[in-house]
């Protein structure tokens, strides 16, 4: 199987796991903020490396990434990306006071953030592995504040072997009085892709 | 600034003075600058992966170390840079995430490297600076008049290759 040949019904399947998990995780980062955070319509991006990072705001755009790894039935990556500026933000929702940069974050504010990247993909991937009635673990999380093109060379490269295309289901979260703009980045490789697809009842 | 040409991932492109070559964001990739100093004629590569595993025929081959380097080396020659004369500044390579039980992920970017290196020796071309590994992204400009390489990053000071 290759990415050509998704059509419109995978798309939709693609865009509707990005829902139900989205939702689960704006849920959860609406408890932790104590605030609505809404979201918009999952895009589900096939594109070369080139292209998404341009959609992430360019290659130099600093940006704060929790990066988990999945195993089990499904293998893959999964990213909860943020801009720098958000991280006062998000550090203040939960009560932590934010005074440094964001390429100076203390110990405590990367665990925190981290944590936070660590709760919201569960919830995203546990709807998903509910849905699905798949086995998927997530791997401890890892943070890395850098230049997003940077970032995304790690699922480029996970993908790189067998496409120069990734497919990565994209949520971005709101909250309107923080203005809290987060992505929550899927990336399966193709045969995991395969395998959610036939659990929901569609053929490839 | 003038005749700026932008390599994107899994690209090469060469050039010859005064163009500047910028590849951005090098994460685990590699970029790999040729230089031949008395025609001033500078290539750029950024790749992605340390070897072609052939089981895509289709796919862009610039995005392997061991197909990419040698491309941009006998295009150099073809415009008439001296085997003698080219020399190598390489950069990139860094792990950006530690995830805790796996060494895939961490470990493409040492890969990189190596394959890098070997594919460079084996062409017999020196590599006369590098900025390669850490946990950081670099940014890299490649001045064609004088060879010089600059590297950006986000939480460090430039360098100049």
């Amino acid at each position: 199987m290759n990415l050509n040949q998704l059509n419109e019904i995978h798309i939709d399947v693609l865009k509707e796991i990005g829902n139900i998990g989205s939702g689960n995780a704006a849920t959860a980062l609406a408890n932790i903020l104590g605030d609505t955070v809404a979201m918009d319509v999952p895009k589900v991006n096939i594109v070369d490396v080139n292209q998404a990072v341009a959609t992430l705001g360019g290659p130099e755009n600093i940006s704060i990434c929790v990066l988990s790894k999945l195993e089990g039935d499904i293998k893959g990556l999964m990213m909860f990306l943020i801009q720098c500026s958000y991280a006062p933000v998000i550090l203040k929702g939960i009560g932590c006071p934010c005074e440094s940069e964001c390429d100076h974050l203390s110990e405590m504010e990367q665990s925190a953030i981290s944590e936070i990247g660590n709760i919201l993909i569960s919830s995203y991937i546990n709807s998903i592995a509910a849905l699905s009635k798949l086995n998927i673990k997530t791997s401890v999380p890892a943070l890395c504040v850098d230049m997003v093109g940077a970032l995304m060379s790690v699922p480029a490269i996970e993908m790189a072997t067998v496409s120069d295309h990734i497919i990565f289901i994209q949520d971005n979260f709101l909250s309107d009085e923080q203005s809290i703009t987060a992505n929550m980045l899927l990336v399966p490789n193709i045969t995991s892709l395969e395998i959610i697809m036939q659990r929901l009842g569609i053929t490839l | 600034m003038n005749n700026v040409i932008t390599v994107g991932i899994s690209d090469m492109k060469v050039a010859s003075a005064p163009s500047v070559l910028v590849t951005y964001a090098l994460g685990s990739c590699v970029g790999i600058c040729l230089y031949d100093s008395f025609l001033k004629i500078a290539g750029l590569a950024h790749i992605m992966l340390p070897c072609d595993n052939h089981k895509n025929a289709a796919d862009n081959k610039y995005k392997y170390a061991d197909i990419c380097i040698p491309m941009m080396y006998h295009e150099m020659i073809k415009l008439g840079c001296n085997k003698g004369r080219l020399v190598a500044k390489i950069a990139g390579g860094a792990s950006m995430f530690q995830v805790s039980g796996d060494n895939e992920i961490s470990n493409i970017g040492n890969r990189n490297v190596e394959s890098t290196k070997n594919v460079l020796k084996s062409l017999k071309v020196p590599i006369v600076a590098e900025d390669t590994g850490s946990n950081y992204g670099r940014t890299v400009w490649f001045y064609s008049s004088t060879g010089a390489v600059e590297i950006k990053s986000y939480a460090h000071q430039p360098k100049i290759l």
